[in-house]
Formats: C-alpha cells, sequence, structure tokens
C-alpha cells in the first residue's frame, strides 16, 4: 500500500521523533505568516476567483465554484403558477443541522408553531461530522472577553463586533444548555470540563465529547427534537425563499426529494440553517464535508437580495487524509495536533508550528509540497506531509490515542493503518465556509426582512477565519438567538402576496449579462460515473 | 510518480453486475456505476449512520453488513443499501424520568426479550460489544451503558439483525442522555460562569472591547498572554 519512498520517508520520520520531542518549533512572527498566506494561501491565488457580475454582491471576488451558482438561473421556473401552500407556520426552519435543531427547539419552545425540513435526513449534516471540540470560556482563568480577542484575532479583525460578542457571551449558557439536555461532555470526576488548547486558542478552552463532539451534540439535540415532537420533513430540500410585495420573506418552495414535486411552505419567519459549501470542491480540492454542503442557502438568499459577507476567504483544514485514497479529504482532527503530534516533511524534519491558525498552517504545508518539493507522494500521485500520530503516545503515555481518538483510530484501522504506530500522511482539504449571510446579533438578514440565517450559512462572526471549536459554538448562539427572535416577533408580522417574482427578476438579470445557462440550487454534487 | 491503470473487479448492485474500478469503498462503487444516491449517504466519513448496507460475497451464504462509505467493494460483492429502517423510539420527558433500570424497562419493554445471541456485537460497524451494552441495560448500568455506548453512530444495523426485535441504538442514548443528566457530576464552574454572565459581570469588559478600533484590538491581541 505504501510505495518504497513512502516507506523510505517514514523510516526517516520515525528515526529522529525522539530527537524532535525536544525540538520545539518556533511560531510565526506576524509579518513572517501575512507573506506565508499571501504566497500559498489558495485564497490569494490569481486563479481561484472572480467578481460576481450580478445581485448584492457584484463586483465583490468570490471562488468561481460559488460565483457560478449565483450567476445561474433558478432550478424553479417562475414563471409556472405555484401550488397552493400545504401549510402555514410561524416558524419555517430550513436545514436539519445543528443551527436548525437548536433554532427549532427554542423556537417551539416559545409558543411558535415551527416546521422543520431538510435535504437529507434528520442530523445528515456538518455538524454530525466535528470531532475535536466546541470553545466557551467556561474556567476560571477565562473570560467572554478573552475568547473575544481570539476570535477577532483567528478572523483578521474584520469580524462584526456585535456578533462575536454575542457569540462569547452566550457560549457557557449554550454549553449549559447542552449539559441540562444531557449531552456527553468529558469530565474529571469532580465534574470539571475537560478542555484544552485549539490552534489560535490562549486559554485551554476547547470542550469535547471524546472525538465525537458534534456528533453527541447533534444526536442529543435530534432526540430532543423527537422527544418535543417538532414537526419535520426528511428529503425535503427548500429550493427558493418566498417574498412579498415588499421584499420580507413569508416562506419557500420546496421539493419532495423522491417524487420530485414542489410544495409551499407559507412562514411568519424563515430561519435559514442549511450550511456551508463544501461539496462545492473549490479549487479542485477534496472535502471534509457532509453529502449536502452545496451552498443552497447562499444561493436561494442571494436571489431574495441578502449579501455575502467575506466569502473570498474559505478555510482549508490544513490536516485532511492524503492517504489512503479512500478516505481522500477527510478530516483528521486538530485534536492529534493539541495533544502532540508535529507536522514534518518527506526528510523527517518539522517546517512549521503545529498549532498555527489553520490558514497559516495550509499555507505552509502547501509550500512545503509544492515550492520547496519536501512532500511524500502517494501510490496516486498525491503530495502530503506527515503528522506524527506515534508522537502523542511518547507523550502522552500509551493507548492515549485508542483512548482519545477512537474515531480517528477506527477511521485508519479500517483501512488497514495502525496510527499508533506509523505516521499519517495529510494534505490541506477544503473545510469551512467562513464567510456567508450578512446578520445582525438576532440572526436575522441585514436586507431580507422575515429571514433570519443561523450556522455556517451565515458571515461576519469568524471574519476571515474561524477558530477551531468557534463553529458548534455559533451554531447554537445563533440557532438559539434566532428562534427565539423569530418566535418572540416576526409572528406579529402582516403577510403580504408571496411570489417568485423576485425570482423572475434574478433569472432576467443573469440573462442580460449573457449568464444563467446552468441552474441552481444544486442540492446534491454530481458524482455519478466518477472513481 | 505516475497513478496507474486501476485494476476493474465486478460488483451486484441489486442482482445486477456492473464493472468498478478496484479499492473503491462501496459508495463511490455505487456512484461509479451510476447511481445518484438520495438516500444511503449523509456524511460520507463513517459519522452519521446513513448509509448501512447488507451484502454478501460470491461463495459464502453468510449475510454481512457494513456502512457504504466505510467498507471497499471487492470482487463478487452482492449488496444493497438499507434505505430507511422503521425502528420503535419512545417518547419521554427527561427532565422527568428516574436514571434507573425501571425507567429503560418502562418505556423499552421489549428489553429484557434479548436472548444475548451476539447478533448485534456481529454486526457493529463501530466494533462496539453492543451485547454486552444491552446486558449492562438490563442491570441497569446506566452509566456502563453510557461508556460502552458512546461512539454509537445510531446506523440501525443491530436493531435489523436483532431476533428480540430490541432497538439497542435507542436504548444507548436514553441512557447516555440520563448519565449524563443525573449520574455524571455537574460542571459547577460552568454553572458559575453562567450565573456572572447573566447577573451582567461580563457586560463592561465585552462593551469595551467591541469599541476598539481594529488596530487597537490587535495590540491587545498581540499582547495577549497564553496558557501554558
Ligand atoms: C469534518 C468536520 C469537522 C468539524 N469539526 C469541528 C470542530 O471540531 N469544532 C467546531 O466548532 N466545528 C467543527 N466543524 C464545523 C462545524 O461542524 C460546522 O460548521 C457546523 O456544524 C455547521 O452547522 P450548521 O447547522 O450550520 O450546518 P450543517 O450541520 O451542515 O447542517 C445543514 C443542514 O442543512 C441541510 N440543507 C442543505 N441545503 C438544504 C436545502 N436546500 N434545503 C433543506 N435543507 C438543506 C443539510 O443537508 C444539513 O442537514 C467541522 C466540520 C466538519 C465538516
Ligand atoms: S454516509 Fe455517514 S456513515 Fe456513511
Amino acid at each position: 500500500m505504501y510505495t518504497p519512498s513512502m516507506l523510505e520517508s517514514m523510516a526517516k520520520v520515525s528515526a529522529n521523533r525522539s530527537h524532535r520531542l525536544q525540538e520545539k518549533h518556533p511560531r510565526l512572527a506576524p509579518a513572517e505568516k501575512d507573506s506565508l498566506l499571501r504566497a500559498f494561501h489558495p485564497d490569494f491565488r490569481a486563479d481561484t476567483q472572480r467578481p460576481v457580475q450580478v445581485g448584492p454582491n457584484a463586483g465583490d471576488r468570490m471562488p468561481h465554484e460559488l460565483v457560478d451558482l449565483l450567476e445561474a438561473s433558478s432550478a424553479v421556473d417562475p414563471e409556472v403558477p405555484l401550488p397552493s401552500p400545504s401549510c402555514h407556520v410561524d416558524v419555517l426552519i430550513i436545514g436539519g443541522g445543528g443551527a436548525g435543531a437548536a433554532a427549532a427547539l427554542t423556537a417551539q419552545e416559545l409558543g411558535a408553531r415551527v416546521l422543520l425540513v431538510t435535504k437529507l435526513r434528520l442530523g445528515d449534516a456538518n455538524t454530525v461530522m466535528a470531532q475535536g471540540g466546541i470553545q466557551a470560556a467556561s474556567k476560571a482563568n477565562d473570560s467572554p472577553a478573552i475568547h473575544y480577542l481570539d476570535v477577532f484575532g483567528g478572523g483578521g479583525f474584520v469580524n462584526k463586533p456585535e456578533l462575536v460578542q454575542a457569540l462569547t457571551q452566550d457560549a457557557p449558557l449554550c454549553l449549559q444548555w447542552l449539559e441540562d439536555l444531557g449531552c456527553m461532555f468529558s469530565k474529571e470526576r469532580d465534574g470539571t470540563l475537560l478542555s484544552i488548547h485549539g490552534g489560535g486558542t490562549s486559554r485551554k478552552r476547547m470542550h469535547f465529547a471524546r472525538d465525537y463532539t458534534g456528533a453527541e451534540i447533534m444526536r442529543t439535540l435530534r432526540d430532543e427534537l423527537l422527544n418535543q415532537k417538532v414537526p419535520y420533513i426528511e428529503f425535503c430540500p427548500a429550493l427558493e425563499l418566498l417574498l412579498d410585495e415588499k421584499g420580507r420573506c413569508g416562506g419557500a418552495v420546496l421539493q419532495n426529494f423522491e417524487t420530485g414535486r414542489p410544495m409551499v411552505v407559507q412562514a411568519q419567519a424563515t430561519i435559514l440553517a442549511t450550511g456551508g459549501f463544501g461539496r462545492l470542491h473549490v479549487s479542485g480540492f477534496p472535502t471534509t464535508n457532509h453529502y449536502g454542503a452545496t451552498a443552497d442557502g447562499l444561493v436561494m438568499a442571494y436571489r431574495a437580495g441578502a449579501r455575502l459577507v467575506a466569502m473570498d476567504a474559505t478555510q482549508f483544514h490544513p490536516t485532511g487524509v492524503a492517504h489512503p485514497e479512500q478516505m481522500l479529504g477527510q478530516l483528521v482532527t486538530e485534536k492529534v495536533r493539541s495533544i502532540g503530534a508535529q507536522l514534518v516533511n518527506v526528510e523527517g524534519e518539522q517546517f512549521v508550528f503545529p498549532l498555527e491558525t489553520r490558514d497559516a498552517v495550509s499555507a505552509a504545508i502547501i509550500r512545503e509540497c509544492t515550492e520547496r518539493g519536501r512532500g511524500a507522494v502517494t501510490p496516486t500521485g498525491q503530495a502530503g506531509v506527515w503528522l506524527d500520530s506515534p508522537m502523542i503516545e511518547l507523550i502522552q503515555g500509551a493507548g492515549t490515542i485508542r483512548r482519545e481518538l477512537p474515531a480517528m483510530w477506527r477511521q485508519y484501522d479500517r483501512f488497514g493503518i495502525d496510527m499508533t504506530k506509523e505516521p499519517i500522511l495529510i494534505y490541506p482539504t477544503l473545510h469551512y465556509q467562513n464567510g456567508g449571510i450578512d446578520i445582525d446579533e438576532h440572526g436575522r438578514s441585514i436586507q431580507v426582512p422575515g429571514l433570519y440565517v443561523a450556522g455556517e450559512a451565515a458571515g461576519g462572526i469568524h471574519g476571515r477565519n474561524r477558530l477551531m471549536g468557534n463553529s458548534l459554538l455559533d451554531i447554537l448562539v445563533f440557532g438559539r438567538r434566532a428562534g427565539r427572535h423569530a418566535a418572540q416577533h416576526a409572528v406579529t408580522a402582516e403577510p403580504g402576496a408571496l411570489s417568485l417574482a423576485h425570482v423572475a427578476r434574478c433569472n432576467r438579470e443573469v440573462a442580460a449579462a449573457g449568464l444563467g445557462q446552468t441552474k441552481a440550487p444544486i442540492l446534491l454534487p454530481d458524482y455519478v460515473g466518477r472513481s | 510518480m505516475t497513478p496507474s491503470e486501476p485494476e476493474v473487479i465486478t460488483i451486484h448492485i441489486m442482482g445486477k453486475a456492473y464493472q468498478v474500478p478496484r479499492g473503491l469503498t462501496i459508495m463511490r462503487a455505487l456512484e461509479y456505476a451510476g447511481y445518484r444516491l438520495l438516500r444511503g449517504a449523509g456524511c460520507r466519513g463513517g459519522f452519521c449512520g446513513a448509509c448501512g448496507t447488507v451484502y454478501r460475497t460470491a461463495g459464502d451464504y453468510r449475510l454481512k453488513v457494513g456502512l457504504a462509505c466505510q467498507t471497499v467493494a471487492e470482487p463478487g460483492m452482492y449488496l444493497t443499501q438499507i434505505p430507511f429502517f422503521p425502528a420503535n423510539r419512545a417518547q419521554y420527558r427527561l427532565e422527568q424520568l428516574k436514571p434507573n433500570l425501571a425507567t429503560l424497562v418502562r418505556l423499552y419493554p421489549e428489553l429484557p426479550r434479548c436472548v444475548g445471541c451476539n447478533s448485534c456485537t456481529k454486526v457493529c460497524p463501530q466494533e462496539l460489544d453492543v451485547m454486552d451494552i444491552m446486558a449492562r441495560a438490563m442491570r441497569g448500568d446506566i452509566a456502563g451503558v453510557a461508556d460502552r455506548s458512546f461512539d454509537c453512530i445510531m446506523c440501525g444495523l443491530c436493531a435489523s439483525r436483532c431476533p428480540a426485535e430490541e432497538v439497542q441504538y435507542y436504548v444507548a442514548i436514553l441512557a447516555r442522555r440520563l448519565y449524563s443528566r443525573y449520574l455524571a457530576p455537574p460542571a459547577r464552574h460552568l454553572t458559575a460562569r453562567v450565573r456572572e454572565i447573566q447577573e451582567g459581570h461580563c457586560d463592561a469588559e465585552l462593551s469595551e472591547l467591541a469599541a476598539l478600533s481594529p488596530a487597537q484590538l490587535k495590540q491587545k491581541y498581540d499582547a495577549r498572554d497564553i496558557e501554558v
């Protein structure tokens, strides 16, 4: 399975492991980091992005793959009369990941009539895949203010202050909410939550549920949704939002994914919680994201008039699987580095401090594998660097990996790799959509009344770069805030006559620009016929 | 090094033969063969349990199950996906429950019917000892169930093979929630911080930061101390 040159390189990694144990690679100075990013991060390459020609962000640069969708015509024909609404609710929640679940539970608890619709099954989402952890300033040496500084620093100081304030202030409240729901966080015997560092944190505030943090949060929320009998429909993606004459959002056009039949839901408030865009494979990168991460929410909201922020900043996770091929692009959680694994090149030398922010580590790995030519190459021609996992066992004691990273260990074991003994080969993978739809601290869309956005679909919270553990957090903070605000305020709105006039307008606009040959939202990536 | 031509194998999807490159996962083999997956694919990374698949290999009478996204297609495989499993789930209010055996049996009366056949353990793609988990549930060892079942992804393959018609994964999540809410020691530092926030003790410091310019924030950020 390994080529001779990979084996030779692995021998080098193993030979100098005990020597490296003493060796601390220096952190990047701010100027160094800046030039590294400019030279090697895909966001800064000339050929990965272009300005979008239509809509509220006309002129702004974004990845080609997203621009293609924003410049597409609608997957719904706005001239075909809509079926009459099959139901009328107070709050329609689109998306059944963590943000949608949190919003639905909160809104229903406050007495709103709720409906949650989702594209795949409830919980088939990015949320369920998060392993590493969730940030919250829960410890005595920490505070929401210290957390605030870390979020801003990680984000490049372009985050929206009111969103970061909401994020860091609500963080402990959300953790407590989960505790009360019976979410099983890892703890000391006295109840103290275990917590560690993540890239870019100044306090050990990464809380976790072994290495299934997102899965534990998602299954707990889903279980509670079922207990609370929150109405939901699976395999029922939204295709377009509906607006009234004044541009207020009043529901959505959905589709029964299996029969293809359209369906209309009228709602006083609509919460978009459709997650991210990993399955667009920006710049051709593999992705860590779930099957349904296709930016549908961005497309629908954009047509309704919402602005997108920071969409030119894409998060590549530095440690995606480069080998074996069957796992290509899957995430190797940052925790592997948090608890001691170093990054080393084909010669077994360190080349970057392992806990720099993700953008910097990704850029350093890309530099190592391209310009410096010091990557190891797999049988399929994929270059990568080693994440020296056996080091964890040296530092923390034998058995640590199987105890602390059972999900990780199991995934490699399935394909015949024992990460307690062999280093693992990694390369950056498309991980997170840093930007998203412009919102305020209640999760309200700034431009589209009646529309709320929560979770990865929203932008501005994390600036240009999200830190690990702040996304599981934001889905709860803004899911709950949006659910609460929608339930308390939006229900009083006077609904007007709903239509797809805005979609017809967008179709005309793209056609006038000579665009619109393709259709969006795409709902799922197209892998048919590919190996 | 140049990528080499992949070798081709034959698999049987719902009884029809297809040629696919060797080394693909079952999920990617399905797609290579021309299927656009709607059901049967979620996370594509072994976390969501959407992709339960039943298969048999040529010359073997035994039925096997696995996750399509985590299992490599083998030559001569006969396979189909399980798109949906209509399992029974109890309805409850966590805050009204007691963390004991009586609760488990009241909500899942079939629990004591487990015959200890070990079919569940044999099929678990997470390699959990499901039979032991059920034995613990029948003893009311809620902490034990919570601990041993933690890595469950609720794919339902155990229930699909259970002659006693148990729904192991729902029993397990009930136990985990009971354990976490009632038996695990509470995080007092968290409750203390929540109180501080609710009483407004964190507001001033945050508002001060929110009023700073990016340059001022950057200065503070660069000067911040880092816990070792
Ligand atoms: C592998 C991985 C590991 C991660 N690890 C961490 C971590 O350790 N810590 C951390 O904080 N963050 C982590 N993240 C990020 C974090 O998990 C996600 O950003 C977050 O969970 C997103 O939640 P969400 O509810 O916004 O979106 P999702 O959880 O992706 O949910 C979106 C839902 O909307 C549905 N949907 C999409 N389009 C439509 C449509 N048109 N109509 C209806 N429904 C639709 C989707 O199918 C899905 O169910 C990780 C992400 C991945 C992929
Ligand atoms: S698709 Fe999620 S476990 Fe296979």
